[in-house]
């Protein structure tokens, strides 16, 4: 499904990811850990198609298509899904109207028609039971005054509405309390499908309690030094990322 | 990036959607104003004494006064001595007494505005009197309206069947020596509505004018008064197209409103005249009076307006709140873009007791254009309990647009609450990328943004209009980020 070969990109004169390879296959779940400033999360906007990030070197295949080739709203509707780490706030734009255009977007991009009103309702209250959110929460600016835990179940629920097929969470689990991390976790396991992957970038292992990864990656200095099984994840809890590195070093 | 400027560029050049002028020949007056030209139009209007003498009272006046220079606004220089101050579409012998006497050609344009009078004032339950150059050529549902014992005519019609009333009321609010325009306005006026609702009665409809510039050379000068009596309401809905011009054409209209003891009135101005190009070249001068007095007791008065057109908007919509306990409210979203250059406001006069105003004005700033909000709010020695809100936000789309706050406050009574709020912000790439993230185009993403930010002035218009609206905005902003 994703295919990163040999992927290097900078940030004005700073080269953050320095031959990056990963491969992703439908169905698996995949977990990169990492230090601060490893290029976790230039590592999702590159993905995703922010504007600012040069790429020099490298190729990411998506779906036999060439991602780096499309603008941010193709990536999306051809199934490319950020889950934010920083979700803005969009005040006055209803989260309703925010996850119908959405929607509508990919399905028009697919040849669909437009979800009728009802059932697309329907639709996003099923997925906001899951999520625990109530009704108001529909008429609410998009983010707009929400704490960091309703943030993020707004960016699963976002996800559990637009179905895509790689899902990619960028530190989804930073600053949630253990309540909302349970949510959250029920969101993406909802989620797991075996024609979606997940890539979920985290700094911290408890996320994985929830959610069991089928491949544990630790990224350092833009680049993927180890890769392992989910004990790697509990390894690292234990021991820290200095082993890795030296291990890689040598 | 490199296409995506393409991009912008391509939207930035798209042509002004209602640009083109009907070939209908004209009966214009030779450029130039003097005294006789004044009496001319009042001749041709057939209109009492009394209002020929009102005209000349305002132009010799007008005649002492300069042009206003105050506003945040750069202007060429007018010379109005080379503008015709009247143009009537021809019409054989009689005037057009139904729809099926109109010119063709006429109703061809009001189709292309999407006013089709026939069929969509019907369905819409909109009455609409349509002003064509300065002569109403059709009022719809007068019937329905005078059931109800509303009245709602063209201007010079009012002048002519009801003129009691329009000397009763004329010039009550806006004095013809008010200022530069409304002087000039009050001197030449074209035509415009005219509207009483009596005491008691609930307007069984909203009201709409739809006002359209078309002769070339020939300045605009609408006048339109409005009285709700005792306990009567009403909501009008004005909203302007024009074709497109080299040339820049002078606008300066007058509205008054008054509402009496627990009336309400509420106007709704959807403003598209035509802002000029990519080059700032051409476009409409908007010089409005507008004000409202608020004079009997408990009585209201809103207004709100979506202005995206026009070179040059300079319009105070204004509310003198002479009666206690009445209310003003004042709702505003502005946008300029390329080089359209706006100051508006409003002015909250606080006469009565436990007076209310509320204040709501959103700026919208992009490509090159300034935005400046100007508003006051005096409370007067009497106008004990006083309170105001207001909120001032701008947006800024791109880095070479401009937007300003002007907030002027007199308090002269110590019992008075007011509250002020302004934020400035831009677009972010943020939220753009937001929102593209979930498969939305950056043009939509932006719209959405736009509109979430108006959100709070389009929730006051009614349905009709605040769909218009959000398409106006939708069309005005095309490809305005970059």
């Amino acid at each position: 499904m994703l295919k990163i070969d040999n992927l290097h990109a900078r940030v004005e004169d700073k080269e953050i990811l320095r031959g990056l390879n990963l491969e992703v296959k439908p169905g698996e779940v995949h977990a990169i850990m990492g230090p601060n400033g490893s290029g976790k999360s230039t590592l999702s906007n590159v993905l995703a198609g922010r504007d600012g990030y040069e790429i020099t070197a490298g190729s990411v295949r998506y779906l036999d298509k060439d991602l780096l080739e499309m603008a941010p709203e193709e990536r999306a509707r051809e199934g490319v899904f950020l889950a934010f780490q920083y979700p803005v706030e969009i005040p006055g734009v209803n989260n309703v109207y925010l996850l119908k255009a959405g929607l509508n977007a990919m399905r028009a991009h697919r040849g669909e028609e437009e979800l009728d009103a009802a059932d697309f309702l329907m639709l996003v209250r099923e997925k906001m039971k899951l999520m625990q959110m109530d009704e108001s929460f529909l008429k609410r600016g998009v983010n707009e005054g929400f704490s960091g835990g309703e943030k993020k179940r707004n960016e699963i629920l976002q996800m559990l509405v637009l179905e895509p097929k790689l899902c990619i969470l960028d530190e989804t689990d930073s600053g949630l309390d253990i309540d909302a991390l349970k949510v959250v976790s029920q969101g993406v396991n909802a989620s797991r499908a075996a024609d979606r992957a997940i890539v979920m970038i985290t700094h911290y292992q408890r996320l994985l309690n929830y959610v069991e990864p089928d491949f544990v990656h630790v990224l350092y200095q833009g680049r993927i030094i180890k890769s392992g099984d989910k004990s790697l994840a509990l390894e690292l809890e234990e021991r820290g990322y200095e082993w890795v590195v030296q291990e890689a070093a040598a | 990036m490199a296409t995506k400027e393409n991009e912008v560029e391509q939207h930035l050049r798209s042509e002004y959607r209602y640009g083109w002028t009907t070939d209908i020949e004209s009966d214009t007056a030779p450029p130039g104003l003097n005294e006789d030209i004044i009496r001319l139009i009042s001749r041709k209007k057939k209109e009492p004494a009394f209002m020929l003498e009102w005209r000349l009272q305002a132009y010799r006046h007008w005649l002492s006064m300069r042009e206003p220079d105050w506003a945040h606004l750069r202007i060429a220089p007018i010379d109005y001595q080379a503008i015709s101050y009247y143009s009537a579409p021809r019409t054989s012998k009689n005037a057009p007494k139904s729809l099926d006497e109109v010119d063709p050609k006429l109703l061809e344009t009001y189709e292309k505005l999407g006013v089709p009078l026939h069929e969509r004032a019907r369905l819409a339950g909109v009455a609409v009197d349509a002003v064509f150059d300065s002569v109403s050529v059709a009022t719809t549902f007068r019937e329905k309206l005078a059931e109800a014992g509303v009245i709602f005519c063209s201007f010079s019609e009012a002048v002519r069947d009801y003129p009691e009333l329009v000397e009763k009321y004329l010039g009550t609010v806006v004095p013809q020596k008010d200022n530069f325009f409304a002087a000039l306005n009050s001197a030449v006026f074209s035509d415009g509505s005219f509207v009483y609702v009596p005491k008691g009665v609930r307007c069984p409809m909203e009201l709409s004018t739809y006002f359209r510039i078309n002769a070339q050379n020939t300045g605009q000068f609408e006048r339109t008064l409005i009285i709700a009596d005792e306990g009567a309401y009403v909501s009008y809905l004005e909203g302007c197209t024009a074709p497109q011009r080299d040339e820049n054409q002078l606008h300066a209209a007058v509205v008054e409103l008054i509402a009496e003891k627990d009336a309400e009135i509420k106007y709704s101005t959807v403003q598209n005249w035509y802002p000029g190009d990519e080059e700032g070249r051409g476009g409409i001068y908007n010089f409005v009076t507008k004000r409202g007095d608020a004079r009997g007791d408990n009585s209201k008065i809103t207004w709100t307006q979506v202005e995206t057109g026009s070179a040059i908007t300079w319009k105070y919509p204004s509310c003198i709140l002479r009666g206690d306990n009445s209310v003003g409210e004042f709702y505003s979203v502005a946008l300029t873009n390329n080089y359209q250059q706006a100051d508006t406001g409003t002015k909250m006069i606080h006469m009565g007791k436990n007076t209310r105003s509320t204040i709501v004005s959103k700026g919208i700033s992009a490509g090159k254009g300034q935005n400046a909000y100007r508003g006051l709010v005096r409370i007067t020695p009497t106008a004990t309990g006083a309170r105001n809100y207001t909120q001032c936000d701008s947006l800024l789309i791109g880095d070479e647009c401009g937007a300003h706050t002007f907030p002027y406050v007199e308090v002269r009574n110590p019992t008075a609450v007011l509250e002020h709020e302004a934020t400035t912000s831009k677009i972010s790439e943020d939220q753009l990328f937001y929102l593209m993230q979930r498969g939305i185009s950056e043009e939509d993403a932006t719209n959405m943004i736009v509109n979430g930010f108006c959100k709070d002035v389009f929730r006051t218009l009614p349905m009709e209009f605040a769909v218009e609206a959000q398409n106006l905005l939708a069309v005005s902003l095309e490809g305005a980020v970059g």
